[in-house]
């Protein structure tokens, strides 16, 4: 349901955008997403994720419930880990924006993105780049978790197809991995 | 040369795709002036459509059309196709693309508005105006059978759709002289699959080339292809349905049709613009056919040794509002319901019934959980009362190795008769029990009780029918470029076929796996099967691959026998070359003998059947294949709370020879996850007006990270002698008998209290109110 999504859930107020407005109304906003400036005229009612995907054509970015709760539509708004069906566009207004596409390239896979291929983290797929960009956050704050930390931060991203066993592996081992590289 | 990569745990070739968001969803595909799609859905269960006016959504910003049924051709104002007919499937009724004079479910599809963008789309759904005269609905299955309930097809009479019988041996007879007769209701409810992508849809109608293409989630893009030519008057050529990566399915992403599956293409032709549809959550809820409503009244007869002399179920079978699947979920619970043991008289007896909730059609497991659950608590309450260790009396009971093949005396899904294929089930059971400890068990009962703690053990055993006909079909093309290519019929979701297959060709032709590509799901690629469903891909579709990839090498050989002027028989093909043996330099690359394979002058010799490296090939097995496994587990019950933590869980499981292993563990680690949301976490809730209560995952509970433990996983290998491979399918074993072990496992960690599970799901309110209720019998609580 892209109408009236918001409504009743939490969403922390961004700069500007606290006043009312109806749906209709648009608004100009500039904002970066993987290093590309982005100025657009959108609808308010627009959401960032509906903005990462259509307006800038990053599809990687997904929606699996729209209501905040299966964490497929993961980013990161200056650094941090977001759910992009929660906020509006607009609300973003002048934030630095990364999605999967900023991680590594098929040819040149990021070392989460190896780990998870080696131990098969992932199914169909869908749920994949919400759980790389949820999981890099929290490695980047914990570069030594217990599995115990991995399954709670994973507890706020659905996986239907996995069980999780593989991506926890897969968390575990690129956090090992990435102590490497840094 | 043999198997380098079958049976390896080979990476899968699509991750890199996936891991960098550069898969292709149908809600990635964009086009150049493309529309967007919302559904106006029924608010009611059970009412009559008075009047429907569109006048002021048509005229609503962005909005280019809205449909109701009447504006549809006439055909398609009719019922939708019946997919899977049955002698017994007396009335079968189907959906309708938008609904007629009466909606039947809450979610039906009343009108379809096609807008500028999906916000103006549902903006406008708001302003269609529908009036609507509530009728009482008929929601409880029980209710729904009985014979003056409202119906939801009047012209019926009842609301009974199917009522059939399976019988082997004499029922009567074994109970009469039975020692012991033990008999149980047994109630499941509803869930659903909840695959992270919803269903979406996309079409493009390009009238110079009068050329459908078709985007679709489905799990059977063929004869969706099939089916909307027929009903939009086009030549099958005439239309191409794609599944792209599709973001799971386990079931229900596979219908005939879904209504939005004729609404989209049907405006695309219209409008002359590509439209796209994409279900959001909350409308999948109730949207996406869901499944497992049963209720069971079963019973077992027992020698004083718990021989089984009898089984006999009862059952009813919730369909929904309307069967266009038929009849086949209660007859896999049907015939799962023997299982791995001896079960010389059986009588199964179903009725498929109509209720005012969303359509049922099969989800992973589809019937086998109910089947598996009804037997495994039957033993374990023969166990019981007859003071017999639960897995002794399974193993008194087990069907032996050399009784293959095993003759079960009903008539499968598939309308064969079910026959096991091999398998050695006191080997499954004897794997887990080591692997669980069983051995130790009674001491580390008596410890954690010592330690106040309420811990059970649970073990259950279960047969899977899989890799059922009718055929399926694969094309392995060697280009000159020297790539190779694999095309196949079925539709993938998830589970690696872009790797397993690849690396049954890369076998045959000696090249590495990675230079396989395999596509699936196009049915511009491969034009003939049936569908990704009951765990028959890897079987069927596999061994085409096979065949076809079998074939190409043979070509390969052919032709390079003649241009390097050998006899086949001293030819190698390694590495993707072909050399004469002992005439070093004597070599063809692949690429050049696909050259060769295809001049553009001279003559093609007799023997090569068509020009290039090139091979298509069917499978079409006789009859299903049929794993078999055991899973056991340890968990904890806080009795407080009602919440239980699964300390340690293990699958033995027997699919005969396996392709790649690291695919196999996912699929089975995939489905104890699902078969733990569906024994604990996941119910799907109607309220006596058929409104789902359940239409978030806030409400409706997925297990997530914290719930599902690690799984331990034992493999054997029996081979099946039913194709060349040897393999069976594995996509449901995860699933099925987690309910019956959980159960068994809550029972054995609170038998202090007499607690008897009989009912799927349970959730930690509904297990406190057992245990309270429980506590309640006995003299004094402690
Ligand atoms: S789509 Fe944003 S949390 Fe599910
Ligand atoms: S891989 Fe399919 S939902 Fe996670």
């Amino acid at each position: 349901m892209k109408r009236g999504r918001a409504e009743g859930r939490t969403i922390k107020p961004r700069r500007n955008s606290e006043r009312v407005a109806s749906p209709a109304e648009r608004a100009q906003i500039t904002l970066t997403i993987n290093g590309t400036r982005h100025t657009a005229d959108v609808e308010v009612r627009k959401t960032l994720a509906d903005f990462i995907r259509e307006e800038a054509g990053l599809t990687g970015t997904h929606l699996g419930c729209e209501h905040g709760v299966c964490g497929a539509c993961t980013i990161h708004l200056d650094g941090q880990a977001v759910r992009s069906c929660l906020m509006f566009a607009v609300q973003a207004q002048g934030a630095e924006i990364t999605t999967v596409e900023s991680l590594g390239t098929p040819e040149r896979l990021h070392p989460l993105q190896e780990a998870f291929r080696d131990h098969h983290g992932l199914q169909c797929g869908f749920c994949t780049p919400g759980i790389l960009m949820s999981t890099l956050a929290f490695l980047r704050e914990s570069p030594h978790p217990s599995d115990e930390q991995i399954r709670e931060v994973l507890s706020g991203n659905l996986c239907r197809c996995t069980g999780y066993q593989g991506i926890v592996a897969a968390v575990r081992d690129a956090a090992r991995r990435m102590r490497g590289t840094a | 040369m043999g198997t380098r990569y079958f049976g390896e745990r080979v990476k899968r070739n699509e991750d890199p795709r996936l891991l960098t968001g550069r898969g292709t969803f149908v809600d990635d595909i964009r086009l150049p002036g493309m529309l967007h799609g919302a559904v106006l859905r029924s608010p009611h269960a059970h009412a009559r459509l008075l009047s429907l006016d569109t006048s002021k959504a048509k005229t609503a910003r962005g909005v280019v059309a809205v449909y109701t049924r009447t504006d549809l051709p006439e055909h398609l104002q009719q019922p939708l196709p019946k997919l899977i007919p049955h002698y017994a499937l007396i009335h079968h009724k189907t959906q309708y693309a938008l609904a007629p004079e009466k909606v039947r479910y809450v979610g039906e599809p009343v009108a379809f508005v096609v807008a500028e963008s999906r916000y103006l789309a549902e903006d406008a759904a708001e302003l269609v105006e529908v009036e609507y005269e509530p009728l009482p609905p008929v929601v409880d299955l029980t209710q729904a059978a009985q014979p003056n309930a409202p119906l939801v097809h009047e012209d019926m009479g009842t609301n009974v759709c199917a009522h059939h019988t399976q019988r082997v041996g004499n029922v009567e007879d074994a109970f009469a002289r039975a020692a012991h007769v033990f008999t149980e209701r047994f109630v499941m409810d509803r869930g659903t699959a909840a695959p992270m992508e919803c269903r979406g849809i996309v079409a493009q109608w390009e009238p110079k080339m009068r050329q459908l293409t078709v985007w679709d989630s489905t799990q059977a893009p063929i004869p969706i292809r099939n089916g909307l030519a027929r009903l939009l008057g086009l030549p099958q050529g005439g239309v191409r349905v794609i599944a792209p990566d599709v973001g799971g399915g386990f079931g229900p992403k596979i219908m005939m049709f879904y209504p939005e599956e004729i609404l989209v293409p049907c405006a695309a032709m219209q409008l002359g613009r590509p439209v796209k549809w994409i279900e959001d959550r909350r409308e999948n809820f109730v949207a996406m056919n869901q499944e497992r409503e049963q209720i069971h009244v079963a019973a077992i007869a027992v020698d004083s040794d718990g021989r089984i002399l009898g089984v006999r179920t009862n059952f009813l079978y919730d369909s929904g509002a309307y069967i266009p699947y038929g009849i086949i979920v209660p007859i896999v619970a049907s015939t799962t319901l023997p299982g791995p043991y001896k079960i010389p008289n059986y009588h199964c007896e179903f009725k498929a019934v109509f209720t005012n909730k969303t359509i049922v059609s099969p989800y992973r497991g589809a019937g086998r959980p109910h089947g598996v659950f009804v037997m495994e608590r039957l033993m374990d309450r023969v166990a019981k009362e007859l003071r017999i260790d639960r897995t002794e009396v399974r193993r008194r009971n087990l069907i032996q190795p050399h009784e293959f093949p095993y003759e079960v005396g009903l008539i499968y899904q598939d309308n064969a008769p079910v026959i096991y294929d091999s398998g050695d089930y006191p080997a499954t059971l004897a794997k887990a029990l080591q692997m669980i400890g069983y051995d130790m068990w009674p001491e580390r009962r008596a410890r954690y009780r010592r330690e106040g703690r309420y811990v059970g053990l649970g073990i259950a055993c279960y047969v899977e029918g899989s890799g059922i006909g009718p055929y399926e079909g694969a094309r392995v093309t060697v280009e000159p470029s020297g790539k190779v290519y694999a095309a196949t019929s079925v539709g993938t979701q998830g589970q690696g076929h872009f790797t397993s297959f690849a690396q049954i060709v890369a076998d045959a032709l000696t090249v590495p796996v990675e230079d396989v590509v395999v596509v699936t799901g196009d049915t511009g690629a491969f034009g003939w099967g049936t569908g990704t469903f009951a765990s028959r891909a890897a079987v069927v579709a596999g061994n085409a691959v096979h065949l076809a990839a079998q074939a190409v090498r043979e070509k390969t050989l052919k032709v390079a026998a003649t241009k390097l002027e050998a006899r086949v028989e001293d030819l190698e093909l390694q590495d993707g070359k072909v050399f004469v043996r002992g005439v070093p330099g004597r070599t063809m690359t692949l690429a050049e003998i696909a050259v060769a394979a295809n001049p553009l002058r001279g003559t093609i010799p007799e023997g090569w059947e068509q020009p290039g490296l090139e091979a298509s090939r069917y499978f079409a097995p006789p009859r299903g294949t049929f794993p078999n496994g055991v899973h056991a587990c340890v968990l904890e019950v806080d009795v407080q709370t009602g919440m239980i933590k699964i300390l340690k869980y293990v699958v033995v499981h027997d699919c005969g020879r396996v392709i790649n292993p690291l695919i196999l563990d996912g699929q089975i680690h995939g489905g104890v996850a699902q078969g733990l949301g569906g024994a604990f976490y996941e119910r799907l809730v109607y309220d006596e007006h058929g409104q789902l209560l359940t239409q978030t995952f806030m409400d409706y509970l997925l297990p997530t990270a914290m719930e599902v433990p690690e799984i331990e996983i034992g493999h054997l290998e029996t081979p099946s002698p039913l194709n060349p491979l040897g393999v069976k399918g594995a996509g449901e074993a995860g699933v099925i008998p987690v309910a019956a072990l959980i159960a068994q496992a809550i029972d054995d960690a609170l038998m202090e209290f007499g607690v008897r599970i009989a009912e799927m799901p349970l959730s930690p309110n509904r297990l406190l109110e057992i245990i309270q209720a429980a506590r309640k019998q006995p003299a004094a609580a402690s």
